[in-house]
């Protein structure tokens, strides 16, 4: 970014005197603004066909396949009908906090992207505490969630809301102890920092570096599924109880501010897990060209953050929903403690080999790949068993 | 010249919002009003290169007191017309305290040698805090984190107690 302005300046294309503060504003909103408008509105616009086509394929249905070739240009035929469609707000609801509480949840989705590692060029601002930025700025969500449900005036809405800052206060907790051992091993809180402390090859990942980081790992996708609202922890929308939480009364354009959080908090979740446990945009050296690199760690990032992405629509489309006791007990009773045995273990594991074990990646690594082969072994038996019919065509 | 329009437009959002909190007859727009509050706090850390700082007064105070605010608020009743409780604080006696203590403030403001540091570009922070906290001052974060540990302890008795009544 620095570059860039002094780039600019020494161009001469704004003048001489220019002062440096203002072109680097003028820099700031621009590139943020493209970030905002190219990548983050239209992945979340996407990813709702892409998962109801995933969804769909899960439940031996179609999906929606109608509007362009196979239904790709459903999320532009959806955005023009909520846009279209009339701003209703209820008579007895708060006006003031009922049109507000959907700009406060798409501003918790835009702000983790000022520090979303790309490639090791391609990010808008590599902050010192860039994964605390990243857990920090997520939590205006609860306030734009309870206030949607408690201006709606609406009972549906008052418990989908409680119950959403419910279980978004208390997974924040064991997601938080989580990125503590990664923090432990690199001593950064810096996105890129933490992705450099990192090797391209698997078992030079975080998730492989120790048990307690595999743990980890596997506890903050959990969590960060159950603060995102996703299936199995969506209780908040839970359709045969709430009708649909806190956006019960919604309509229209605001209605679909909370559902584009939702599906684009997606790519939030996969970033935060592909920067510590999977080695971000790492790859090999292969050429010296920065542009060549940068592209490749630009696809690299992608596809491992995609992956979990699928991950994620995958659970959607298997689990059930949980109850919400059985939300709260596994919270407190199982990943708390974990998660502050998993500190420790990590703080000491960091005092016996400052510097790394590497033979404990490689066993990591060997397990991990064991448990893979057993699961896709466990899948291929019970799909032969049942004698399902398979369509091996994504489209259809 | 930039961070100076900066920091007014922040410093008239924060005491904006707070005199919200204090003004709204609606405890529900005052708590919500909070949230300006913090934020413009955060944004003046942020400005004064704090930049750890910010983001734990982002994280606790928006994350979870102002949720644990709200909390409370919303389940308490007759939340739109709220009857003070307390007659015998009449306007007289309030305005002489907050006389009192505004003229303290503007003395100490006009008495106070304020330092100046020399402007410099924004350095990481997180080091130095955590070396402070486990080396010169490791006493007073360590009785921080007592009188922490007391008080959720406290809290657990006393909602024990209740429920068992």
């Amino acid at each position: 970014m620095r570059t860039l302005v002094q780039t600019l300046l020494a161009s001469g294309f704004f003048g001489r005197n220019t002062p440096y503060d203002l072109v680097a504003a003028i820099a700031v909103f621009v590139l943020s603004a493209a970030v905002f408008l190219g990548v983050a509105f239209p992945f979340a616009g996407i990813v709702s066909w892409v998962e109801r086509r995933v969804w769909a394929r899960i439940q031996s249905r179609v999906g929606p396949n109608r509007v362009g070739p196979n239904g790709f240009l459903q999320w532009l035929a959806d955005g023009v009908k909520h846009v279209c469609k009339e701003d209703i707000v209820p008579t007895d609801a708060d006006p003031v906090l009922f049109k507000m509480a959907p700009y406060l949840v798409v501003l918790a989705f835009v702000l983790p992207w000022a520090v979303m590692p790309f490639s090791s060029a391609l990010i808008l601002a590599d902050l010192n505490v860039g994964i605390l930025y990243m857990t920090a700025v997520t939590a205006i969500t609860v306030v734009g969630v309870l206030m949607a449900g408690w201006a709606s005036n609406d009972k549906w809405s008052l418990i989908g809301g409680i119950r959403s800052a419910a279980q978004i206060v208390s997974y924040e907790i064991p997601a938080g102890l989580s990125i503590f051992p990664v923090v432990l091993m690199t001593g950064t809180l810096s996105m890129q920092g933490i992705i450099r402390a990192q090797g391209w090859a698997p078992q030079h990942w975080f998730l492989f570096a120790n048990p307690f980081t595999f743990v980890a790992a596997n506890i903050l996708f959990i969590s960060a599924l159950a603060e995102g609202n996703r299936t199995p922890f969506d209780l908040p929308e839970a359709e045969s109880e709430l009708v649909a939480g806190f956006a019960t009364e919604y309509s229209g354009m605001r209605y679909l501010f909370f559902f584009m959080a939702e599906w684009g908090n997606l790519f939030i979740i996969g970033a935060i897990i592909a920067t510590l446990f999977l080695g971000g945009w790492q790859f090999p050296r292969v050429s010296n060209n920065p542009v060549v690199m940068n592209v490749l760690e630009l696809i690299t990032f992608n596809v491992k953050v995609l992956f979990l992405v699928f991950v994620s629509m995958w659970v959607r489309g298997t689990l059930p929903r949980v109850r919400i006791d059985q939300l709260m007990t596994l919270c407190w009773k199982y990943f708390v403690p974990i998660a502050f045995a998993n500190m420790i273990g990590t703080a000491i594991w960091v005092a016996i080999w400052p510097e790394g074990n590497p033979v404990a990646g490689y066993i990591m690594f060997a397990a991990g790949i064991v448990v893979a082969i057993v699961f896709i072994r466990r899948v291929v038996f019970y799909a032969k068993r049942s004698q399902m019919e398979l369509y091996y065509y994504p489209t259809i | 010249m930039l961070q100076s329009v900066i920091f007014y437009a922040l410093a008239a959002g924060t005491i904006a919002s707070a005199a919200a909190v204090a003004f709204s007859r609606n405890i529900v727009y005052s708590t919500f009003a909070l949230l300006g509050a913090f934020m413009g706090v955060v944004g003046i850390y942020i400005l004064l290169a704090a930049d750890f700082v910010a983001m734990v007064q982002l994280l606790v105070y928006v994350g979870g007191i102002l949720v644990l605010t709200i909390f409370a608020v919303m389940l308490t009743q007759g939340i739109g017309d709220v009857t003070i409780s307390n007659r015998a604080v009449g306007s007289v006696p309030a305005l002489v305290t907050v006389a009192i203590a505004g003229a303290v403030m503007l003395y100490a403001i006009a008495h106070t040698r304020w330092h100046q540091a020399a402007l410099h570009a924004a350095a990481p922070t997180t080091y130095g805090i955590g070396n402070a906290f486990l080396g010169d001052y490791v006493l007073p974060f360590e009785v921080a984190s007592l009188v922490l540990l007391a008080a959720l302890i406290g809290a657990i008795v006393i909602s024990r107690h209740e429920a068992r009544e």
